[in-house]
């Protein structure tokens, strides 16, 4: 018997073993046929990098998942081995998925970071709160000379002390064009709201995102702390959960690839990934106007290690390693040199560097809004989210009174037949 | 006196743990509900919990269908288990618990390929020219979702009580001139009511609390309690104190429903004595 159920066990995980062993030949045979860019690493200064060496001297770095260069793909940089090699910084490094998840975790304490990654509103809101550390800019001599000058002095860090930009990019509507025949030209956010393509929509399952889309088409503020203006996006919002298939954020992705909904707003650096899943899809940035994101490096409070955290800021600004980010990540980099080296493709498509006009004038980066704004969106959002068909809301409640009824009826009943055999 | 200072140093770690993972959050979950962010007493977050009744209500209800599902999935199949030779019952439990050997989140991410309007089961019943139906961001769907994951949870509890169950007992009944209805009902079912109440409560709680299948299954528009809670804290507001609040109900919902399973469990011990 025992024998028997090694020998089952063995099978089993053989038959894993066996799939994933198919996997990765299919995907050596794929790298073999295209032509592999070796990235290289050369920086200028190698005394400036090269202090701290024999320390032992280890930094925590917190950041977006799948959003720094791991060297996973051939030939590209893995950021944190180069960093370690250069500097003898060790890097202790860990990802989160979203910027309240990165905030409940420096508020509850007992986290020390050096380096955070947070987005636009997140950085105000922390700056606000007292949460982050001015950045000392002589040890990142890399921010005064690389660093686009539209990202500096942001609306979010408008005297630029407390972030360094790392990527940007905006946000669009990818569709399905074998289905969907409307001009590129004229696709707007209110094909978002199109009950010809009833349960084909997908929606951004995040109220600031989701808002700002309403607030574009109502021609309010992305910014917007007023409670009428916010209660009508939310209207807006709720007139458009019947012909919305599911509300996701990183699902979009899949659902897109496998033609599973047929609209979808996406943030422009993932986006190119899944046009190149499927012949058929298309991204258009509405030219109505649109969010535009930055992701910046700061430095919480807690930080330990702050000028070995500001040196992995001004190495993250090298041109080697911004490059490798840019090209890892996909999105837009505030970064010149960067920018110069990408392939005349990807500067001109109009995804994920669109004309500067349009984002001087179209565009709008969130800020972080006040505690009563926020819990407002929120409340209106949970409203939205969980009001349901009247149809359903009828039936419910009677029913689940009527289980209630019937369980406490059984157990009277029970225990009175209990009782009674009890008696004889 | 010895031995009663050995049975506490044993014992000691466990009791540790207890404090620390379990007394202490919940006493936090308990402060953070009653106070404000500024640590003054308030009843408002609780009294704020009956906005969200229906989201409430859901969750018990869609709870509630995956449960009874289970148990009438899992009875029979337990059952059946237990009347298998003993090379076989081994076999078979291997394979119940064979998906628990994968993730969790892989596991639901399955089923969503599987449901999807251009996923595996409707371009099956397009060959045949049936469909495409709408399956995945359903209710129906969270409850399968429940249903598949936590099944192992109800088959277990029934099957290690049905084991014990001695076959002499299921003799003497015929003998005494029971027909199989009157053996089930009067002798089988009362005698695994212990299992029942377990499995139901190992289902029924996490299925109460869950948020990640109604995400993935339900499409983002059916809420449960298990999204709400997650919502305060790593939504657009940070509020753990509506957070704690609707937690804080939700426990006493499910100690609510759990005296009323114990009532049968005990009753039912008086049966057997």
């Amino acid at each position: 018997m025992k024998i028997k159920r090694l020998l089952s066990l063995l099978t089993a995980s053989l038959l894993v073993f066996s799939m994933t062993a198919c996997e990765s030949t299919a995907e050596d045979f794929e790298e073999e046929e295209e032509e592999i860019e070796y990235q290289t690493l050369t920086v200028e200064d190698d005394e400036y990098y090269s202090r701290f060496r024999g320390q032992g001297i280890t930094i925590n770095v917190y950041n977006w998942g799948e959003y720094i260069s791991d060297g996973a793909d051939e030939g590209t940089l893995d950021v944190n081995a180069e960093f370690y090699e250069l500097t003898g910084i060790k890097v202790n490094y860990s990802t989160y998925a979203t910027n309240e998840e990165l905030y409940a975790k420096l508020k509850g304490g007992g986290a020390s970071y050096d380096i955070i990654i947070p987005s636009d509103y997140m950085i105000s809101r922390m700056i606000k709160e007292d949460m982050l550390t001015p950045l000392n800019l002589e040890n990142i001599p890399n921010y005064e000379t690389y660093i686009m000058d539209n990202f500096k002095n942001p609306v979010y860090d408008e005297e630029n002390r407390y972030s360094v930009p790392y990527t940007w990019g905006t946000v669009g509507i990818i569709y399905d064009s074998s289905v969907i025949d409307i001009p590129k030209e004229e696709i707007d956010w209110d094909i978002l709201w199109n009950e010809d393509y009833a349960d084909q929509i997908l929606m951004f399952d995040n109220p600031r995102d989701a808002f700002a889309i309403a607030e574009i088409m109502l021609g309010y503020s992305l910014n917007t702390e007023n409670e009428a203006e916010l209660e009508a996006a939310a209207e807006k919002l709720t007139e458009q959960k019947k012909v919305v298939q599911a509300y996701v954020m990183d699902e979009i992705f899949d659902k897109m690839g496998a033609g599973d909904a047929l609209i979808a707003p996406y943030y422009a650096g993932d986006a190119l990934g899944i046009l190149e899943e499927n012949e058929y899809l298309e991204f258009v940035i509405p030219k109505s106007g649109t969010n535009l994101f930055v992701d910046a490096i700061c430095i919480p409070k807690s930080a330990k290690q702050k000028e070995a955290a500001e040196m992995y800021i001004n190495f993250l600004c090298e041109p080697d390693i911004a490059y490798a980010t840019a090209t890892y990540i996909g999105y837009s980099t505030p970064h010149t040199a960067a920018f110069e080296r990408l392939d005349d493709e990807v500067k001109n498509d109009g995804i994920s560097y669109p004309a500067d006009e349009y984002l001087a004038e179209n565009t709008e980066v969130f800020n972080n809004l006040s505690d009563e704004a926020n819990l407002k969106m929120q409340e209106l959002w949970t409203n939205m989210k969980s009001a349901q068909d009247e149809t359903h809301n009828r039936w419910l409640v009677p029913m689940f009174m009527l289980v209630c009824v019937a369980t406490s009826i059984g157990i009277l009943i029970r225990r009175h037949i209990i009782r009674k055999r009890d008696i004889f | 006196m010895k031995k009663r200072f050995s049975s506490v140093l044993i014992s000691a770690p466990y009791l540790v743990w207890m404090v620390v993972f379990i007394l202490v959050p919940l006493i936090m979950v308990g402060y953070f509900a009653f106070t404000d962010p500024e640590g003054n007493f308030t009843l408002d977050y609780v009294a704020d919990v009956a906005r969200y009744s229906n989201i409430f209500i859901r969750s018990v209800w869609l709870a509630a269908i995956a449960t009874v599902v289970c148990l009438v999935i899992a009875y029979p199949l337990a059952f059946i288990l237990t009347r298998m030779s003993k090379n076989r019952q081994s076999t078979m439990l291997m394979i119940v618990m064979l998906p628990m050997w994968m993730n969790f989140l892989l596991r639901t991410y399955a089923w969503m390929a599987l449901l999807g309007n251009n996923g595996i089961i409707n371009s099956l019943l397009g060959l045949i020219g049936i469909g495409p139906f709408k399956m995945l961001n359903t209710q129906g769907a969270v409850v399968l979702g429940m249903v598949y994951n936590y099944l192992p949870f109800m088959i277990l509890p029934l099957y290690s009580v049905m084991t014990k169950i001695d076959k002499s007992v299921l003799e003497a009944a015929s003998d005494l001139g029971c027909n199989s209805a009157n053996t089930l009902f009067r002798v089988i079912i009362p005698l695994t009511v212990p299992g029942i109440t377990s499995g139901t409560t190992m289902v029924f709680v996490p299925a109460i609390s869950t948020f990640i299948i109604s995400r993935m299954l339900g499409g983002g528009g059916n809420l449960l309690i298990g999204d709400l809670i997650e919502m305060q804290f790593l939504g657009n507001s940070y509020n753990p104190n509506l957070g704690a609040s609707i937690s804080l109900v939700l426990m006493v919902i499910i100690l609510l429903i759990m005296t009323i399973m114990n009532q049968f469990n005990d009753d039912d011990d008086k049966v057997l004595m």
